[in-house]
């Protein structure tokens, strides 16, 4: 029978995969982002698990709020993105390293 | 028996898809890549009894954020054989840390299934009402002022997406309105009595 714990191994193995995608892909920050919806998925994913467990229903309700911060996050992330690749025409990250002091 | 084929059928799917999500080449591979694992999360979350969320993911990530990346990435001319530059050098150390991680991770699941954790304070889900109702009641009643709070970071992020993205192109041919409306007749006409014979001087 399917318990908490295959869940929670689960969006374990996400979470690390989004990390792993942050690493792998250094240089390309569009990836990068998409490893980050990886890795809110898996706590996604581990907030309804134990709200499906635990018989409790807040942890729905946050994973609702993290999905909102989520769809924020990509948005912003991405006018910036695009408003950088306007300006420098190139969205390496090696090159943003216009605000170092 | 369906629900534990169907739990590792979409959760099988979807740790594929988000392995191929980071090692795809091709970046509109990687977006669409990503929407399969979402799809499939929607389903194991279907599983869980938490249908309002999963249609929300499906919703929200795959019909917003996933088409905002496909936009973005096919909106940007780059070059992105030059961005891999790199995949194979980090890919030892990536996965000495990826591994490392989830041995940690899954030592904590192993921990935690030992001792029960009490909780306080539980909402409790009924059996009697529907998923979406329950929730809403809650949404709406205990969590109103972070749901209002939520609401507010959307508003911020569309107001902040739209300053950073707008620019304004003095070529583009825009109206107006107080100008139109300042402009009097005076300034813009003129009576002149044309002899016959003779040009128009403009």
């Amino acid at each position: 029978m399917i318990g908490l714990n295959h869940y929670l191994t689960v969006s374990a193995i996400l979470f690390v995969l989004g990390v792993l995608g942050i690493f792998l892909n250094r240089k390309n920050i569009i990836v990068i982002l998409m490893a980050i919806e990886l890795i809110l998925l898996a706590v996604n994913l581990n907030l309804v698990a134990f709200s499906a467990f635990l018989n409790d229903l807040a942890g729905q309700v946050f994973a609702m709020l993290v999905l909102t911060v989520a769809a924020a996050e990509a948005a912003i992330g991405l006018a910036i993105l695009v408003i950088y690749f306007r300006t420098r025409g190139s969205i390496a990250v090696d090159d943003i390293n216009r605000m170092k002091g | 028996m369906i629900q534990v084929f169907a739990f590792y059928l979409f959760s099988g799917v979807m740790i594929l898809s988000a392995l191929l999500t980071i090692t795809a080449r091709n970046p509109v591979h990687s977006v669409l890549w990503l929407i399969l694992a979402f799809f499939n999360a929607a389903g194991l979350m279907l599983l869980l009894g938490a249908e309002f969320i999963a249609m929300l993911l499906v919703i929200v990530y795959v019909g917003a954020v996933a088409v905002l990346f496909l936009f973005v990435v096919m909106m940007l001319d780059i070059d992105f054989a030059e961005l891999r530059a790199g995949f194979t050098r980090y890919l030892g150390f990536g996965s000495v840390v990826a591994v490392a991680l989830l041995a940690e991770i899954i030592v904590a699941i192993t921990v935690r299934s030992e001792g029960a954790i009490t909780l306080g304070g539980a909402a409790p889900t009924s059996s009697a009402m529907p998923n979406v109702q329950a929730l809403g009641q809650l949404l709406y009643t205990r969590y109103l002022y972070i749901f209002e709070a939520a609401g507010l970071v959307l508003l911020v992020a569309m107001i902040g997406a739209i300053v950073l993205t707008h620019r304004d192109r003095r070529d583009a041919r825009a109206q107006n309105p107080s100008r139109q409306i300042a402009r009097r007749p005076q300034d813009a006409t003129r009576n002149v009595d044309q002899p016959v014979g003779q040009g128009v001087t403009l």
